[in-house]
């Protein structure tokens, strides 16, 4: 019966993640004061797209269909792995994040590549730009974690999360409180949410990953928006896990709660898209290597702890 | 052994066939092609068994050489280094016959066999020398024959000069490696490395720096590289396929076995390894992105590959001189299954790319494009490999970068110099790792997808059936060894239990077993969901044909090729960013009227190291050997004089 708690997991994240988006639109129409779209759009979204006939773009060749493909099944591959609620998921084993943090590098591989098969300058522009973020973004990401095995003396996600208690946060909150900010940073950025980037744009030059995907459609579109929420809430989940350490015992107790920090999450994520503007695109770099100071900082912190 | 003796009488053999046949290419093809799968075949067995048995095999004959004995010795470590070098020169030779068929008439094509098959025998040499004098005999007719190789277009001036580069750092290398071993066998009768004694105190620090440099000369690390981005494209694809792939390992296999020699090491000593690999590994993907060639852009990763090994080797003997074990062995383990999986994806890009150079007649990025619809074969084949080198899942490269990752973290939450060490090896890994991956994505993004930006990518052809085969045979390689990455375990164990001693091979066993099973299970998921996704795909079209039309360039109605992003403007915001380093030269145009004319614009990735260092160290060293020109008069009774005289005083000394 053990099986029954990973399984339940892993189908809550699959289908409660579209819903992270809807509460950013939310949010953000709330600030706006506009009535905004349904919490459930992106469900109605997905269900339209799948229906729908593709238009290929005669340039392309198996690599643009391939992308999405790809990118969607290193998501899930990943959930696989994810902790939820600080609690293992199938695969948990020593080093797992690497595994993580190289099979994003795998879902941005297959989407570059995806775009650059369309030969179309604007989707160039958008494959070199988001390679560009990911050399900043990966190493600061990687870092943070690394601070916090140190911090936990675990070298597994489920085990650092495990051990992240109270008593943590009591004892090296600012280092916890550094990896958080720097998590989140890199959440804005690797998701492509304001001030990296602006979901909402209609400006092919500006874009970053919306111009990498201009080209796809029906259902590899689909499979697209669907991975991007699945991306969400991975990162998602590495902030909620940081900031909610206790652990009751319970199972639905935990599981409750931890939803309930995704939806602030989200929140938060719609709070800061409608509270600031976005950088300009050569500023972007600076923030990302502001979030790898942050996971310096604290791994320096840590050490002289 | 008498099987891998058996195989060196092959390829010296075949080389001799093919160098008789030389005025009949087909025939000389032939001889070389098939002497160097049989001797592959043979080599294969008896090295797989020794990995497998863990017994090491020893070979005397006698040899009348002084300081000189022939003996080879063959024990995990050596066999882990020959199974390479056998699969990737079979495979190799078999790309090879398709490949220079197109030299046919052309080319001596019958030298280049025999000079193939001598540098295979000579490598196989090097991994399995038991003696120095039978070492440096291996060594050099490895540069010997591979600076023929190199030398294959002669015509170019690029070739001969990369010929030059080539022969002078292997020359500077060996020299430095006699220094190195006549300080390790000082005393002893026979130079055996079974003899040698490794010396004390400042003595061993001498042998370890000047084998460092020797070995590193042929490794190609940052800064001792400089004959590697220019020797690798100008040899024959094939043979850029051996050299980067294997031949290169065996500087790294040098550096090997002084560690082993040397037997606990100082500190200082990792310190240095580790510093010069995190530098060549980050400097090598970051000179890789700037690139505008792709086998350079290669070339460039290889320099960045061997940095992962050498920084991997650095993390273990830091955790040996601390006593961390465990971490050590991780370390040591990932550097050589990081050879093994190099070897694969590395040997299967440069066929990628040898197929482009046929196919579409040049390399330059900015030249191709589109070539995945003209070459659907070598496209698909050339990303796997890119995906491997960029060690995303579930290709191979994957699981020896993962085992160092697990060697830092093992380190990070211990005390002292091995967390800073920790530290250090993950960051560059996960750098140089963003920065692959954009170097390959860009590489393969221009040469193969999109559309094709010249005339002659546009008539672009596929390349033969032996190539595609031997590319396939390699990708499936590549593959199998990321899924199945736990099979491995047993022999990479045994070589580093025969490298590291027998408890670190136990170690490296036990510690990476566990993860290496769930990366398998993970790979094995990825895979799955992939075909599932994509059989989803189809569900969801339900019979109904896609649509088709333009790509969307908001609106505009006559797009050219020439619009697409190129490969130098994939790269531009991050060479800009690290032009400090990158030093690349350019020339923009100024745009001051109104209506403008025609501008032009350039760019060129310059070789930092090799024009602000040493090409200005040689011109004073020139400067400084002319004067001393006036010995050299071209007479040759006064040569002989020079070594009359020179006897004389050596008979004097030693009276």
């Amino acid at each position: 019966m053990e099986i029954i708690k990973p399984l339940s997991q892993y189908l809550a994240v699959m289908l409660l993640s579209p819903l992270l988006l809807g509460i950013i639109n939310r949010v953000k129409a709330l600030f706006a004061g506009r009535r905004g779209q349904p919490l459930l759009q992106l469900y109605f979204d997905l269900h339209k797209l799948l229906a729908k006939t593709p238009v290929y773009s005669r340039t392309t060749t198996w690599a643009f269909k391939a992308g999405p493909v790809i990118g969607v099944s290193a998501m899930v591959t990943i959930l696989a792995v994810l902790p939820f609620a600080g609690r293992p998921s199938f695969l948990s084993f020593e080093g797992d994040f690497i595994f993580i943090i190289y099979l994003l590098g795998l879902a941005r591989f297959a989407t570059v590549l995806a775009a650059l098969d369309t030969g179309s300058a604007f989707e160039g522009m958008g494959a070199s730009r988001e390679m560009q973020f990911a050399v900043f973004a990966e190493p600061a990401f990687f870092l943070g974690l690394t601070a916090l095995a140190r911090v936990t003396g675990q070298t597994s996600l489920a085990g650092m999360f495990g051990a992240l208690t109270g008593d943590t946060w009591r004892v090296a909150a600012p280092v916890l409180a550094l990896l958080t900010a720097s998590f989140f940073i890199v959440l804005l950025a690797e998701n492509s949410r304001v001030p990296a980037d602006d979901p909402n744009t209609h400006l092919e030059l500006t874009m970053i990953h919306e111009v990498m995907v201009l080209d796809h459609s029906g259902p590899e579109l689909a499979y697209i928006l669907y991975g991007a929420s699945l991306k969400l809430w991975v990162f998602g989940s590495l902030i909620g896990c940081m900031v909610l350490p206790r652990h009751s015992g319970s199972w639905a107790t935990d599981c409750g709660l931890f939803l309930l920090v995704m939806a602030a999450v989200a929140a938060a994520v719609g709070v800061v898209e409608s509270a600031m503007g976005r950088l300009r695109l050569t500023k972007v770099p600076y923030m990302l290597i502001t979030a790898f100071a942050f996971s310096a900082l604290a791994l320096i912190f840590q050490m002289g702890r | 052994m008498a099987l891998v003796l058996l195989s060196f009488v092959i390829l010296l053999l075949s080389a001799f066939l093919a160098l008789c046949l030389a005025r009949n290419p087909r025939r000389a093809q032939d001889a070389g092609a098939y002497g160097a799968v049989a001797a592959s075949l043979a080599g294969l067995i008896p090295s797989v068994k020794v990995l497998f048995s863990g017994v090491s095999e020893t070979l005397a004959l006698p040899w009348p050489v002084p300081l000189g004995s022939f003996t080879l010795v063959l024990d995990p470590l050596s066999a882990f280094f020959l199974v390479p070098v056998f699969i990737l020169t079979g495979l190799s030779a078999v790309y090879g016959v398709d490949y220079l068929a197109h030299y046919t008439g052309k080319k001596p094509l019958g030298l280049a066999w025999a000079a193939f098959n001598v540098l295979t025998a000579s490598m196989a040499l090097v991994f399995t020398a038991g003696n120095a004098v039978l070492f440096m005999l291996g060594w050099e007719l490895m540069a010997a024959s591979s600076f023929l190789l190199v030398l294959f277009e002669h015509e170019k001036a690029q070739a001969r000069r990369a010929a030059f580069i080539y022969i002078t750092a292997g020359g500077a290398g060996a020299l430095l490696l006699l220094a190195a071993f006549s300080l390790l066998g000082a005393g002893s009768p026979v130079m055996d490395f079974s003899s040698f004694v490794f010396p004390a105190g400042r003595a061993a620090s001498a042998v370890f720096l000047l084998a460092l440099c020797g070995f590193g000369l042929k490794a190609g690390f940052i800064p001792l590289h400089v004959w590697l981005p220019e020797a690798h494209p100008a040899a024959p694809s094939h043979v850029s396929a051996v050299m980067s792939g294997i031949m290169i390992k065996t500087g790294v296999y040098g550096i090997i076995r002084t560690l082993s020699l040397a037997g606990p090491c100082p500190e200082w000593w990792g310190w240095t390894l580790l510093l010069l690999g995190a530098a060549s590994c980050l400097l090598g993907a970051l000179f890789a992105l700037a690139q505008h060639e792709l086998k350079r852009v290669l070339a460039y990763s290889s320099i960045e590959n061997v940095g992962i090994i050498l920084l991997a080797l650095g993390l273990g003997v830091i955790g040996a001189a601390n006593r961390a074990y465990p971490l050590a062995a991780l370390a040591f383990a990932g550097a050589l299954l990081h050879v093994f999986n190099h070897s694969l994806f590395k040997g299967l890009l440069f066929m990628g790319a040898g197929s482009v150079l046929q196919g579409a007649g040049t390399a330059e990025l900015e030249a191709l494009g589109g070539l995945s619809k003209r070459m659907p074969g070598t496209a698909m084949l050339f990303l796997a490999g890119a995906a491997a080198a960029c060690a995303l899942p579930p290709f191979n490269g994957f699981a020896g970068e993962f085992l160092v990752y697990l060697g830092a973290f093992r380190s990070v939450s211990s005390t002292g110099s091995i967390a800073l060490a920790g530290v250090i090896a993950g960051l560059s890994l996960a750098c140089a790792g963003a920065l692959a991956a954009a170097a390959f994505s860009r590489a393969g993004g221009a040469a193969f997808l999109g559309e094709p930006r010249t005339e002659r990518a546009a008539k672009a052809r596929e390349c033969g059936p032996l190539m595609l085969f031997s590319m396939r045979a390699l990708a499936a390689l590549c593959l199998l060894a990321g899924l199945f990455s736990p099979f491995l375990l047993l022999p990479l164990a045994r070589a580093v239990g025969s490298g590291f001693g027998p408890a670190a091979g136990l170690e490296a066993a036990e510690a990476a077993a566990v993860p290496l099973i769930y990366v398998s299970a993970g790979g094995l998921l990825l895979l799955a969901l992939i075909a599932l996704a994509w059989a989803k795909r189809r569900a969801f079209l339900g019979g109904r044909k896609p649509a088709e039309g333009v790509t969307w360039d908001c609106g505009y109605a006559a797009p050219t090729p020439r619009m697409q992003y190129g490969a130098s403007s994939f790269s531009q915001p991050l060479t800009d960013f690290f032009q400090p380093v990158l030093r690349k030269l350019g020339q923009y145009p100024v745009i001051s009227e109104y209506f403008p004319g025609k501008a032009s614009f350039s760019t060129e990735a310059q070789a930092v190291f090799y024009n602000s260092f040493y090409y200005p160290a040689a011109a004073r060293l020139r400067d400084l050997a002319y004067r001393f020109s006036w010995i050299q008069h071209g007479r040759l009774q006064i040569y002989i004089m020079y070594i009359v005289v020179t006897l004389m005083g050596l008979l004097l000394w030693k009276l």
